[in-house]
């Protein structure tokens, strides 16, 4: 150590800093390949995506998107010529290929069922999570550590391990296929998880507001209300961003129990077949829609979800 | 406002035994200050009067009424705390009308309105009603939280050591408010604190707290001049009071019975030594500007006075000490004549 050292102890240096950007660059791009490679497979027209060697430059067409949300049929060019002039754009796109549009596809429905799936089992499960933390945190529970533990120890194996047992009482209890079950089951998966994160911020908030509220004429119950939910706020946000983010990706159980009215999009989207084999510009066209609401979620909240990750590190 | 009584409370901590039977009368419109160091029991006994906390044994009353079985929201009394006095979420305007808001006490909008504008101006902090709780100066939070106690006109108001964040400065001006507030509403006042000036200055009584027990209260002059034993007379008085074994300096005037003399300043009179005789060695003298404070070696003692910063003392001089009604106690510490 030099006494003449000029910068801080605490500060990094500039040097280290560059190289911190650096490798977080490099890091963000190998990690955004993929995606960008899915975003542009889903303008390409279905030969350009499968051709060898891959094109880089292409020109972009919007049939992979036509093609996710309807359902066609080929018809001669004759009929076609016959038609009254196409309505819409995907109308155009589809008569260049001698089809016509019979219908919408399923990929609405299904993405529909993922959107009431997802966020009905984040809410149950950050509902039931927060009731759970604010007990353990503030209650005196009896055994709490080996509750706790049990919690957490449904995380422990990977939940399609109870796969068979969770499908047969599914079958029985005529959970299969629906929404509820789905809902529950995903609820079962994140409430662990739920329950320990939010302990952890909920923990952080004195108790003196709770008796200070309670002194003021509030009931134990208006006091967690009034002044523990807006102060768990943070906590609250960065949970529920993890559960949705599970139960929107989630696809082993998606794909097992869900076949029809309550499948999710995760199971449908690979079973999108075009003419002659996959439609590779659809798949990658649903992929992007599908990763549009996590996108926007995790963009609003991203604030939260980085004091999410990173609690317990820094206290005020 | 309200009268409120304590007996016979126990409170126990697990096997640790909190408040051992405590006997506590606050009359109505009375400042009384409890002085204690810390985990003698002094918030704890603020918590049991809120019902924060249930007393094992004993019955805390308000007005006459057992108040031993109703919940905290039920008792009617307001607690400023030591530190997370405020909500952080909300405004100070909506941290004043929280109490007020209380779905148990259906008070109407303009009500409240009127109440918390009074009482902002009270605390002298009506012109950032609208700032966030958290973005106040320290002594401005601690304004908030008395306020917020202020709004309601409780039977009680309970405070722990509500200045102890302040700086200096602050504190001394916030005593002087905290005691013109409580004589404009004449408002029953518990003050829990450590601070021997906080106790001195605004109590009509004070309580000494040692190990979850009374020792002794009465007024701040009671205290400081017949304390009980020598813990009491050790809370009051700086420099803190001289306590010397038999013998050390003359004392011909003690009873048999006295074992240890207790000197304050005004118990000392102290002047070089003139005919060879010496009692003690000026030790050190600290400045301390308007006065200064006299390091006496005696023997293997000490004594530290007050000497007026004209005082002709010295470093090294020989001086000579006598005693001026000095208080005696026993053996066992307790104060020989007269029990307070």
């Amino acid at each position: 150590m030099s006494l003449t050292t000029a910068h801080s102890v605490v500060v990094p240096s500039t040097t280290s800093k560059r190289i911190a950007a650096v490798l977080i660059i490099a890091y963000a791009l190998i990690s955004i390949v993929p995606l960008l490679w899915i975003f542009a497979t889903s303008f390409k027209t279905p030969p350009d995506s499968i051709a060898y060697p891959p094109k880089i430059l292409f020109q972009p067409s919007t049939e992979g998107y036509c093609n996710l949300f309807t359902t066609r049929t080929r018809q001669t060019a004759e009929y076609i010529a016959s038609l009254p002039p196409a309505t819409s754009f995907c109308d155009e796109v589809t008569r260049k290929r001698n089809m016509v549009i019979a219908g919408p596809s399923n990929f609405l429905p299904r993405f529909v069922n993922s959107l009431i799936i997802a966020f009905g089992s984040t809410f149950c499960a950050v509902f039931l999570g927060t009731l759970a933390a604010y007990g353990f945190s503030r209650f005196k529970v009896p055994l709490a550590d080996d509750l706790l533990f049990f919690i957490l120890s449904t995380r422990m194996m990977p939940p399609i391990a109870v796969a068979i047992p969770i499908y047969l009482m599914y079958r029985e209890l005529g959970l299969s296929d629906s929404a509820l079950g789905m809902i529950l089951l995903y609820t079962a998966v994140n409430v662990s998880l739920a329950v320990w994160l939010l302990k952890g911020f909920i923990d952080e908030i004195p108790r003196e507001y709770e008796e200070a509220a309670m002194i003021d004429g509030y009931t134990r119950l208006q006091a967690f209300w009034k002044v523990v939910l807006p102060q768990a706020t943070t906590g609250i946000a960065a949970t529920a961003i993890f559960c949705l983010i599970f139960a929107w990706n989630e696809y082993a159980f998606a794909a097992l129990l869900t076949s029809g009215t309550a499948q999710t999009a995760p199971p449908f989207i690979p079973t999108i077949i075009g003419e002659g084999g996959q439609d590779w510009p659809a798949v990658a066209a649903g992929t992007t829609v599908f990763l549009v609401p996590i996108l926007v979620f995790t963009i609003l909240l991203r604030k939260q979800l980085l004091r999410g990750i990173t609690f317990g590190a820094v206290r005020k | 406002m309200a009268e409120v009584t304590m007996r016979g409370v126990v409170k126990r901590f697990k096997d640790k035994l909190a408040i051992k039977g405590l006997d506590l009368t606050i009359a109505d419109g009375e400042f009384v200050v409890l002085l204690g160091p810390t985990g003698a029991g002094k918030t704890t006994t603020l918590r049991l009067i809120a019902g924060l906390e249930r007393p094992e044994q004993g019955i805390v009353s308000m007005g006459g009424q057992d108040v031993g079985g109703l919940p905290p929201s039920a008792r009617d009394v307001a607690f400023v705390f030591q530190q997370y006095s405020l909500y952080p979420h909300l405004s100070v305007y909506e941290n004043l009308a929280f109490p007020l808001r209380s779905p148990a006490r259906q008070m109407d909008k303009v009500e409240i309105d009127r109440r918390v504008r009074e009482t902002a101006r009270t605390v002298r902090i009506d012109h950032k009603l609208d700032n966030r709780a958290t973005r106040l100066s320290g002594g401005e939070m601690q304004r908030v939280a008395i306020g917020r106690a202020m709004v309601r006109q409780p039977a009680i108001y309970l405070m722990d050591e509500p200045l102890s964040s302040l700086d200096a400065k602050l504190r001394a001006e916030m005593r002087l408010e905290l005691k013109r507030i409580q004589q404009d509403l004449g408002a029953t006042l518990l003050y829990v604190t450590h601070d021997q000036i906080e106790a001195m200055t605004m109590a009509d009584r004070i309580g000494i707290l040692k190990e979850g027990e009374l020792i002794q209260i009465g007024t701040p002059r009671e205290i400081y001049t017949t304390p009980r034993n020598t813990h009491v007379a050790t809370r009051l008085g700086q420099p803190a009071i001289n306590l010397l074994p038999r013998g050390l300096i003359p004392d011909a005037d003690a009873a048999a019975a006295a074992q240890t003399i207790g000197a304050r300043t005004e118990h000392l009179v102290i002047a070089k030594a003139t005919n060879g005789h010496s009692d003690g060695v000026v030790d050190w003298i600290e400045h301390l500007g308007d006065q200064n404070h006299l390091h006496v070696r005696v023997g293997e003692r000490k004594i530290i006075t007050l000497a007026p910063a004209d005082s002709p003392l010295a470093a090294g001089d020989q001086v000579a000490i006598r005693y001026k009604d000095p208080l005696y106690f026993d053996a066992n510490g307790d104060r020989l004549g007269g029990a307070s």
